[in-house]
């Protein structure tokens, strides 16, 4: 990290952003520059070139039609979340994105920063990964789709490799009688860091019995948990709460999180249970609904 | 090495000015083209201070760099009042004494004029939510609700 005065870049393709990405060490994306900026103030000082990807059409586009969705990676969450269509469709990831921060850093933050700063307490990464969302990367070598539950590698660590961005995100459209919801504990009720989050969808058939169900737990662990147990043991139930408390008990077993002054390891898993059935709840009345 | 030329429209003028890559558009407001209007508060996009409207979305000025600013529309505290004619936003902090030590108020101001624009009868909740990212240390928020709430009705009754 450089004292020197940093580049300034604005590539109109993604091509142009790769370029720059693989010539420079330390060269970073600067999408809402949330983390990127606070970070640089709080001491990291700022890169030798930032590289703003939001004169790339294809990062700022949103494209939603019957097979799902397709959004650049600049979109804000302000953009998303104003979009009654995606609010519709998705209403767990628009809860979530809604949670991440004050109506300004909305109007700059995006999923991609909040994927990509890899801080185990995102708000959207769980939500994204219950309702099976794709990281499109674009890189040297081309592109390549990347779940988001494989994102992450550790808290700050991503898949992402020299000269890789993310360009867009796509959520298939959800199947009928499908639905999600998102759950965060924070000790306010606004403006704070996820003690807990919970992200769950799920798919009934038409009698109202669970055929998928994907359980995701945020903050309890170095990167968003999809916990395959708690997801099992919604399947094939209506709920009961025999079904309920099975995935709250896989939830709280899965959860591996930190002691810190937001809340102690007991209190955490304890609540990633309790998230977990409550958005389990939220997601099955939508389900119903539709 | 060589700074950075941005063109951008500032409260609807054309304005030019020269940068450094790592510079906020709020430092290149204050320091380079005199705006003090715009207060510094973290610098961490944390208390709302800074607000601006870019390219008509709130955002934190600390957290947009200057150069981002080239061919975008920018508003700032500066551009609200119409000369010496304050708007009812503004009308309304004054009369119900919604600011002591001034720091917070512009960035108040340009957040609840755009929460008015979007929303132009917000419930005290809508209100306390949207701003809750402009932080004030002095007034207890009380009076800043009070007289958005009071600002919006006064809005909607010019318009009726």
């Amino acid at each position: 990290m450089s004292q020197e005065a940093s580049r300034f870049e604005a590539p109109t393709e993604v091509d142009g952003a790769v370029a720059l990405l693989a010539a420079e060490d330390g060269a970073r994306v600067l999408a809402g520059g949330t983390d990127l900026l606070v970070q640089m103030r709080l001491g990291a000082g700022a890169p030798p070139v930032f590289v703003d990807v939001k004169r790339i059409p294809r990062l700022m586009a949103t494209q939603l039609d019957a097979t799902g969705l397709v959004i650049g990676a600049g979109v804000p969450a302000a953009e998303i979340f104003e979009n009654e269509s995606i609010k519709g469709l998705w209403p767990g990831v628009a809860e979530a994105t809604d949670l991440i921060g004050s109506t300004q850093v909305q109007g700059r933050a995006t999923w991609t920063g909040n994927l990509c700063n890899a801080s185990p307490a995102a708000d959207s990464v769980p939500a994204l990964i219950a309702c099976g969302a794709v990281a499109v990367i674009a890189g040297p070598k081309g592109e390549r789709e990347v779940a988001v539950e494989n994102f992450t590698t550790g808290p700050g660590q991503t898949v992402l490799e020299r000269g890789e961005l993310v360009v867009e995100f796509k959520l298939a459209a959800p199947a009928p009688h499908s639905a999600d919801a998102y759950l965060r504990l924070i000790p306010r009720t606004e403006m704070d860091i996820a003690v807990v989050g919970a992200g769950v969808q799920l798919t009934l058939d038409d009698g109202g019995v669970v055929q998928q169900a994907r359980v995701v737990l945020g903050a309890v662990a170095p990167t968003a948990l999809l916990v395959e147990d708690a997801g099992a043991a919604l399947v094939g139930t209506r709920l009961e709460d025999a079904a309920l408390n099975a995935a709250a008990a896989a939830a709280s077993a899965a959860a591996n999180p930190i002691a810190d002054k937001r809340g102690t390891v007991e209190y955490r898993k304890k609540i990633a249970g309790v998230l977990t059935k409550r958005a389990a709840k939220i997601a099955y009345e939508r389900a119903q609904a539709r | 090495m060589a700074k950075i030329r941005v063109e951008a429209t500032i409260n609807g003028e054309e304005v030019e000015f020269l940068c450094v890559g790592q510079e906020s558009l709020l430092e290149a407001l204050r320091d380079g083209l005199g705006m003090t209007g715009t207060k510094e508060g973290c610098t961490t996009g944390d208390c709302g201070a800074c607000s601006i409207v870019l390219d008509g979305r709130l955002v934190p000025s600390c957290l947009v760099l200057a150069a981002e600013a080239d061919g975008r529309t920018v508003e700032t505290i500066e551009g609200v009042a119409e000369g010496t004619k304050l708007t009812p936003v503004q009308q309304q902090f004054l009369e119900h004494g919604a600011l002591q030590c001034g720091v917070c108020t512009p960035g108040f101001i340009v957040a609840a004029e755009k929460l008015l624009e979007t929303n132009p009868d917000p419930t005290e909740e809508e209100a306390r939510y949207y701003l809750a990212g402009n932080l004030c240390r002095c007034t207890g928020y009380d009076k800043i609700i009070k007289a958005v709430l009071e600002a919006a009705a006064v809005m909607r009754e010019t318009r009726a």
